[in-house]
């Protein structure tokens, strides 16, 4: 049994529908990244899976349960959200922004207890912002402002864990990081990671589960040795590539094709708009 | 039920303590720092309260001040102290809360210092309210408080509901506040402009805000208001804090976003219409004293007690300013207000002005 899946989901903004009658159970105890073209919907489907976003139609059950039927606070003790580039108030510490994440362990009356200061003491050392504690957050660099907040989702203590592009902003070091201690809290604390990753090769890399979107359907999922071929990776991002075995991990890498071959593939789609609105220039800019 | 501090001693949150039982059913977290903010600003308030009462035309020594409050001493003394000063200063003190509360919570609502209701139209359209009672039905105070009050409410809905698109954004908030304000604005320049003279300087009077002559008929109703309103913005901050993280984060730690937002926003504008119903549009009081407040404790959030505490010593010392500095004339105290404020209001827009260009 999975503890968070979805059935005949469909979610839309307003009129636009954006996922449409998709089905997924994501598997306990995986590291599972979803990626997809711009637009795809992923995003979309972990704020849907995450209950931000009522369904048009269609469920998401935790342990279950529907989702929206189970009191708020409930639900986030057992599933978090980090979601895309977070916003910190002005003016607050490390230390205040990590303790925000035990919100739903708290009440009214008893707002602070030993739990509280064990779980929040304990994320600050797994993603190492320990020393930061007293900084203000709006002080630090992208990278450790990105491990702050992991902290704080981490401080919520929730056995899954949904992340929405935890890497966009960082340069490749501190993309690696944020992994790395994804990866380091999936395999030593059994957490359920899912991930919207926009990088394929980071995602073959550490997925244990991949699910690959196009046009909010899910094309095609598993361990990402098993179905990342060149063939799919066109079908959902249409880019030419040849898959390699990375020399580090031995997981599938993406390698696209060069300029004239994705060219000629370009204008091998017969697709007027596009060639017209890309002129042949041959800048090296390009 | 012994006050402890709960878990380990070399805390890692330092700065804030746990207070309650040694079971920690009860522990509430404060801020060590807001706790000294706290005494120091009563301290202050104290301060003020003993040069109100005991200083102006009659003087009465700080000995006999309180004495004097209890019917014992001199009969005059008695009558100054409890009839004319004790009043007053509660007026301001209790009005100079609601405005620092109210403040605060819109500021943290729009996560923006200049999301107070003076600034995005309440205050405006509570003095469409009242004006329209004195210079069409020529209402009594009464009348006129309860005409601010359905001015300032009315306010508010439209402007939340203007501003509404799926949840109410900051910016949007603000933006539309303002465009409301100057609508109404010139409509309580026109209304003046109808009247004839003796209501236009009542309703010019009214418009500045003032202290003046507020007795103790103004007192208990402000004061039950603040009963009601003032414990529930202290519980709505806690949620409040959560919701500045934006609604996504929010939401996923398990917040009613939609429904924290539509609880301050009643507390705020209660809170507001109350303080102005009774002492008029007193300007600027909800701008500052949130963000006063906010630089002393210097934690993020609504801060509501401290800012209770900022808007009340706020008030209560303008008054006492525009009391006396200008004796034996009465300033009203938007005056005093609108100076301090005026000149902080300009340094907030350029800093937000600069810091919204990179």
């Amino acid at each position: 049994m999975t503890r968070l899946r979805a059935e005949r989901l469909e979610l839309a903004y307003d009129q636009r529908t954006i996922v449409r009658g998709l089905d997924v159970a994501i598997p306990d105890g995986s590291f599972t990244v979803i990626v997809g073209a711009n637009g795809c919907g992923k995003s979309t489907l972990l704020r849907g899976l995450a209950r931000m976003l009522a369904p048009k139609a269609g469920t998401v059950l935790l342990d279950g349960e529907q989702i929206r039927s189970l009191p708020s606070k409930e639900v986030a003790r057992r599933l978090g959200l980090l979601p895309q580039g977070p916003i910190a108030p002005d003016g607050i510490t490390v230390a205040d922004l990590v303790g925000r994440g035990r919100y739903p362990h708290q009440g009214l009356l008893r707002q602070w207890s030993p739990a509280d200061e064990l779980a929040v003491a304990d994320a600050m050392a797994a993603t190492r912002v320990t020393a930061l504690a007293e900084a203000y957050v709006d002080e630090l660099s992208g990278g450790q402002r990105q491990r702050v907040w992991l902290a704080m989702a981490l401080a919520q203590q929730t056995p899954i864990l949904l992340l929405d592009e935890p890497t966009t902003y960082l340069d490749i070091a501190h993309q690696v990081e944020v992994l790395d201690l994804c990866a380091d809290l999936h395999e030593e604390r059994g957490h359920t990671l899912v991930l919207v990753l926009h990088d394929l090769n980071h995602a073959c890399r550490y997925a244990t589960h991949l699910i690959a979107m196009r046009d909010g359907r899910i094309v095609a999922e598993g361990h990402p040795c098993e179905i990342i071929t060149d063939e799919l990776v066109e079908e959902v991002f249409g880019l030419r590539c040849r898959i390699i075995p990375d020399p580090e991990t031995g997981t599938p890498l993406v390698i696209p094709a060069a300029r004239k071959e994705q060219r000629a593939e370009r204008d091998d789609r017969a697709d007027p708009a596009v060639t017209r609105s890309r002129p042949r220039a041959t800048s090296s800019a390009d | 039920m012994s006050a402890v501090e709960v878990g380990p001693g070399r805390t890692r949150l330092s700065g804030s303590r746990v207070l309650g039982t040694r079971s920690g059913a009860l522990a509430l977290r404060v801020q060590t720092r807001s706790l000294v903010v706290a005494a120091a600003l009563l301290a202050l308030i104290v301060v003020v309260a003993a040069i109100t009462l005991s200083t102006g035309d009659y003087h009465v020594p700080l000995s006999e001040v309180i004495p004097a409050a209890f019917g014992q001493g001199g009969g005059a003394a008695h009558f100054i102290v409890t009839t004319l000063r004790l009043p007053r200063l509660l007026t301001g003190l209790l009005v100079g809360a609601a405005l620092g509360v109210g403040g605060g919570m819109f500021q943290s609502l729009s996560r923006n210092p200049l999301g107070s209701p003076d600034i995005v139209g309440f205050d405006t359209g509570a003095a469409t309210g009242a004006l329209i009672v004195i210079l069409v039905w020529h209402g009594s105070m009464f009348q006129v408080a309860a005409g601010s009050i359905v001015g300032g409410i009315g306010t508010a809905i439209v402007v939340y509901l203007l501003a509404i698109k799926r949840g109410v954004q900051g910016y949007r908030l603000i933006l539309v506040g303002i465009g409301i304000a100057a609508m109404l604005s010139s409509v309580n320049s026109y209304l003046i402009t109808r009247a004839s003279i003796q209501d236009a300087q009542s309703a010019a009077v009214w418009l500045t805000g003032s202290l003046n002559g507020r007795g103790w008929d103004q007192v208990r109703p402000v004061a039950i208001a603040l009963a009601v309103l003032l414990p529930a913005a202290v519980w709505l901050g806690r949620h409040l804090r959560m919701l500045e993280l934006g609604d996504d984060t929010a939401r996923a730690l398990g917040l009613h976003a939609e429904r924290t937002r539509l609880a301050s926003v009643v507390v705020g504008v209660g809170l507001t219409a109350v303080a102005t119903a009774c002492a008029g549009p007193i300007g600027f009081v909800a701008l500052c004293a949130p963000q006063v407040a906010r630089r002393l404790t210097k934690v993020p959030g609504p801060n509501v007690v401290p800012a209770a505490l900022t808007g009340a010593l706020l008030l209560s010392a303008s008054d006492l300013a525009a009391q006396r500095v200008f004796d034996p004339t009465q300033l009203p105290v938007g005056v005093a207000t609108g100076v301090v404020g005026g000149l902080y209001l300009a340094w907030l827009l350029s800093r937000e002005w600069r810091r919204g260009r990179g």
